[in-house]
């Protein structure tokens, strides 16, 4: 084996072994460590920075979002009161048309009322003259009596009034 | 991997462990020859630092794949330093994070065909290994003074069974980097010298070769797995090392 056979080498291995491990560790130890030591700390710094910043952005869009719904409810309750007082105008308007209609369709109905009532008074008096006209026709014609005005003016009226 | 450049020498599957001369070096009678197993650790320490520094060149706020490559690697073994020693292991950082590259580049570069895996040497390990006992040795004694042998002594167990436990604890703490050297030398070595028998056997077999070939493929992915593994093995335990000789119990 020749790691035991060759002994004289021992020697050698273990000096070169002692210069290359050495250099190693003086490059490691005083240039490549400290390098990706510095580094790995930046990015970890520049990492905290970001999350503070985002945290930072988190809170004023909270804000914000607060502020736009505060708008939000404050423009729903003013719309709200708004569309009460427009229901609320829109509902004594609507009433007092309505009581001026009624008002107006009672006027009207009680002038057509009487007017109805005049034209039938009318209508019995007209009727009545025609009669007192056709009772002396008749009178004449079938008994052939005349018969005085006022004479049949009262037996019609007393006919009307029996009748009715 | 299966030619062998040697004519006529028998090839062993243990040949690839051998360590070749490239540029013979002595220093005062000392053989300190570059060799393929330091050209290996050159090529591992220059990939871990093209990685991590060219990787994280941009240091953009999104990473592109290299530099995501790193933090993931520094990243990972910082949580592992957190989960076991705690704060106190910051300081110790540079440390593991450079052995537990240098032995998982070390580890996964082997894997390579045709490369070296200078983890699968004895010395190797065995030296990391030293390092990682003696420095845990000596913080727990620079922590605590002599009240670090307080560590020797298993909390609540009565008095009368002290001179039973405290040499078993001895003898288990002595043997730390005994048994964390030969774990990664020897999972190297015998996964390494597993491929090469079965890798062995395709040419041999002819058309048949395909049924080894089957179960080296997996096999490999094993080995890349293990890798990996034994780095983090040796990793978490030199972590806990760490821990116990700054908090004691």
């Amino acid at each position: 084996m020749p790691q035991l056979e060759q002994i004289h080498t021992f020697l050698g291995q273990i000096f070169w072994l002692v210069i290359t491990f050495g250099f190693l560790y003086l490059v490691l130890w005083k240039a490549a460590l400290p390098r990706v030591s510095s580094i790995l700390l930046e990015r970890q710094e520049r990492i905290d920075e970001d999350i503070r910043k985002a945290e930072e952005f988190r809170k004023e869009a909270d804000e914000a979002v607060a502020a736009y719904e505060k708008l939000i409810a404050d423009a729903r309750s003013d719309a709200q009161d708004l569309i009460r007082a427009a229901n609320e105008k829109l509902a004594a308007d609507a009433a007092a048309r309505q009581d001026a209609l009624t008002d107006k369709i009672k006027a009207d109905v009680a002038d057509a009322e009487s007017r109805i009532h005049k034209a039938r008074v009318e209508a019995i008096e007209n009727i009545q003259s025609v009669s007192v006209e056709v009772a002396q026709a008749a009178t004449s014609r079938l008994i052939e009596t005349e018969v005085g005005a006022e004479d049949a003016q009262a037996a019609v009226t007393a006919a009307i009034q029996g009748r009715s | 991997m299966a030619t062998d450049t040697h004519g006529g020498e028998k090839h062993s599957p243990l040949q690839q462990f051998e360590i070749k001369e490239l540029i013979p070096i002595e220093v005062a009678g000392n053989d300190i020859s570059f060799t393929n197993s330091a050209l290996m650790m050159v090529i591992t320490i220059a990939l871990i630092c093209l990685l991590m520094l060219a990787g994280t060149r941009k240091r953009a706020m999104i990473p592109g794949r290299w530099q995501v490559v790193a933090e993931i690697c520094y990243e990972f073994v910082a949580g592992l330093i957190r989960d076991t020693v705690g704060n106190e292991g910051r300081k110790y950082f540079p440390f593991i994070f450079s052995l537990f590259m240098f032995i998982l580049f070390g580890n996964m570069l082997g894997m390579v065909p045709y490369s070296f895996t200078f983890t699968s040497h004895i010395a190797v390990t065995f030296a990391m290994a030293m390092v990682v006992f003696v420095g845990v040795t000596i913080l727990g004694f620079a922590k605590h003074g002599l009240h670090f042998f307080s560590l020797f002594v298993p909390p609540g167990v009565p008095i009368w069974m002290w001179p039973l436990l405290i040499p078993i604890e001895i003898i288990s703490y002595l043997s730390r980097p005994i048994s964390l050297a030969m774990r990664l030398f020897a999972n190297m070595l015998a996964g390494h010298t597993l491929l090469k028998v079965f890798a062995g056997f395709v040419p041999v077999l002819g058309a048949a070769g395909i049924l080894p070939l089957a179960f080296v493929v997996p096999l490999t992915a094993l080995e890349l797995l293990i890798a990996f593994l034994q780095a983090y093995v040796f990793t978490i335990l030199t972590c806990l090392y760490i821990n116990d000789a700054l908090h004691l119990h």
